[in-house]
């Protein structure tokens, strides 16, 4: 019994209990939220049959078929397509860390004229839906012949235009001393050293929660990679499985579904590996 | 030029320019530098504001007044896409199916994430447990994979149709009957409640318990602290919640491509107004009306957004 009194009050015996069932509701509520999630992977270990008879979690028929079955169902092995994915996500995330650290240095440190103007604009940017900009752009790069390749996806990223980011990074160091800023520039060092040699360095956090962030939605960005991804050649993964979900009969359905297990988990381990600074990000920047 | 000055890593030694003559200049040539670097950081920018946000933007307000099917030139027809808007019945049912989607699964969606908010800021051992649960539907509901799994699930004989038939009932094909579609998407939507959910337990926090502390001294309950301290206290929080998911709603996409097959079936009651504009730019080619059609939406979202600004004057409270 814990007899210390807070705010809350004593602990009681009805106290106990109400916590226990709030707990208990809490519990259930997550299950059934989840019970999609954990369904989809228990099927993926299905027989198709099984997947439209058997709602529950224990596949009564235990098959890694699947798998291999999906993994070759399409054009090309679907390792092709996780690489172009990768491939992809690597550059735009290179590409985010690189050019929104430059321009919120630039905000967040440096005085210049139209700096006001300019940082109004940036942070228009951000409500700035894609689908507005989505045809010129395409015209753009269908002239320089880049339609059907990674550089419609990638080059913007480097071009600082998530505007998410940069606010992100502008948040963060406005926040970092400056007295530091100051000593290296009485040594005698100039912007661009500050920059390489004591913000990026102390900026590790919001370089992280921009990475990370990078990492989730461009993996599950499917508008644009539909838009400008035209072979199978060069699809990458939601790409792919929507070829999947249109070519496929009542049949494959269980493939479809490992496929789809698959697609996932690389954002579902960067989830528990990057947990902290996703929930901080979210609640400082409220990005989703 | 500050772009120029990078050089291999020399640690301790001399700059080319002593600082003293460096402070000898005088506040104008600092500032000039300074300018200077400003400019260089903010390069990449400033390329991507000229051809990939802003330049596109105003391109297809041009665009919006021209015929254009990217093969061979366009051609000026003034008004002509925005009349066409007016008789265009498929665009009609777009705006309706949005316009639901919107105002229905925004506000439930927030009610979930606020009532589960308040319930794990009241101290819940293994918050950060509940939270992370709650937050990675958000994380995968925009996916390709999810909307594959809805699909199946809402399907004919889909998870719920067998659960259903546990209880002997017989459910529709919810994705492919014209009148549950939507609201297939719409429970998509909702089940995505962690993100805000996340926001307002950090809100939350952010009011003082003293707050609440004096109100229970005074005699007040629960739910009258509720009402006249939590609320107003989270307004901000609420208000901004609001703003950010009407925007991110308007702009749905995947998950309707994927339900329908890319139709917007069954009878466009998934045409989502995104959905539309795709298949009108990129399955037509009708360049010039999809542009006349992305400048409608960036109106209604700009309305939308303004709206709210101008509203939250009469409830949103920011202390003092």
């Amino acid at each position: 019994m814990a007899t210390e009194t807070t705010f809350r009050g004593p602990r009681t015996r009805s106290e106990r209990s109400r916590r226990l069932l709030i707990h208990l509701g809490l519990i259930a509520f997550g299950l059934v939220m989840l019970y999609p999630l954990l369904w989809m992977l228990s099927s993926s270990f299905k027989p198709t049959a099984e997947i439209f008879r058997e709602p529950g979690l224990v596949p009564q028929n235990f098959t890694p078929g699947n798998y291999t079955e999906g993994w070759t169902a399409l054009q090309h092995p679907f390792h092709h397509y996780l690489l172009n994915s990768a491939v992809v996500v690597a550059g735009s995330i290179i590409g985010n860390l690189v050019g929104c650290s430059m321009a919120a240095y630039a905000f967040a440190r440096l005085e210049f004229r139209g700096k006001r103007l300019f940082f109004a604009v940036m942070l228009a940017t951000i409500m700035l839906p894609i689908h507005v900009v989505i045809v010129p752009q395409y015209i753009l790069f269908a002239e320089l012949g880049w339609i059907n390749t990674f550089y419609p996806l990638i080059v913007p990223k480097l071009l600082a235009t998530d505007g998410f980011f940069i606010f992100l990074m502008v948040q963060f160091i406005r926040g970092l001393p400056k007295d530091l800023d100051e000593a290296a520039r009485i040594d005698g060092c100039g912007h661009v050293r500050i920059f390489c040699r004591i913000i990026l360095p102390l900026s590790m956090p919001a370089l992280a929660t921009t990475a990370i962030f990078t990492f989730i939605w461009t993996w599950n960005d499917f508008f644009s990679q539909l838009i400008f991804l035209t072979s199978p050649d060069m699809y990458t993964v939601p790409v792919a499985l929507r070829t999947f979900v249109d070519s496929s009969s009542q049949t494959s359905w269980g493939p479809l579904f490992a496929m789809s297990v698959v697609a996932l988990g690389p954002v579902f381990g960067f989830f528990l590996a990057g947990q902290r600074y996703l929930v901080k990000g979210i609640a400082t920047t409220g990005i989703k | 030029m500050a772009l120029l000055q990078r050089r291999p890593r020399t640690d301790p030694a001399p700059s080319p320019a002593p600082p003293a003559g460096r402070a000898g200049t005088g506040g104008r040539g600092r500032v000039r530098r300074e300018n200077l670097a400003a400019y260089g950081f903010l390069a990449p920018w400033f390329v991507g504001l000229v051809f990939i946000t802003a330049g596109p933007l105003l391109a297809s307000l041009y665009f919006s007044f021209t015929d254009y099917s990217l093969i061979g030139d366009h051609e000026v027809v003034g008004l002509a896409n925005y009349e066409r808007m007016l008789t265009d019945t498929r665009l009609h049912s777009a705006l309706k199916v949005t316009f639901v989607y919107v105002f229905v699964s925004v506000p439930l969606q927030l009610a979930l994430a606020l009532a589960l908010a308040l319930v794990l800021d009241r101290g819940v051992r293994g918050l950060a447990l509940y939270r992370s649960v709650y937050y990675l539907p958000s994380l995968l509901g925009g996916s390709v994979a999810v909307a594959i799994l809805w699909r199946q699930v809402f399907g004919a004989e889909g998870l719920i149709n067998q659960v259903l038939g546990f209880f002997g009932i017989q459910g529709e094909g919810w994705v492919s009957h014209p009148d549950y579609a939507l609201g297939t998407l719409i429970v998509l939507n909702v089940w995505t409640f962690g993100a805000p959910m996340v926001i307002f337990l950090a809100g939350l926090r952010q009011i003082p318990a003293m707050y609440h502390e004096a109100a229970a001294v005074d005699g007040a309950g629960p739910v009258r602290r509720f009402w006249h301290i939590t609320v107003p206290m989270l307004t901000p929080i609420i208000f901004f919640n609001l703003v950010l998911q009407i925007i991110n709603a308007f702009q749905t996409f995947t998950q309707a491509f994927i339900v329908s097959g890319g139709t917007g079936g069954p009878s466009d009651s998934t045409l989502f107004y995104t959905l539309y504009l795709y298949q009108r730019g990129f399955g037509a080619f009708d360049m010039g009306y999809a542009s006349a059609m992305a400048w409608l939406l960036l109106m209604i979202i700009g309305g939308f957004t303004a709206v709210n600004f101008l509203a939250s004057k009469f409830w949103v409270f920011y202390g003092d």
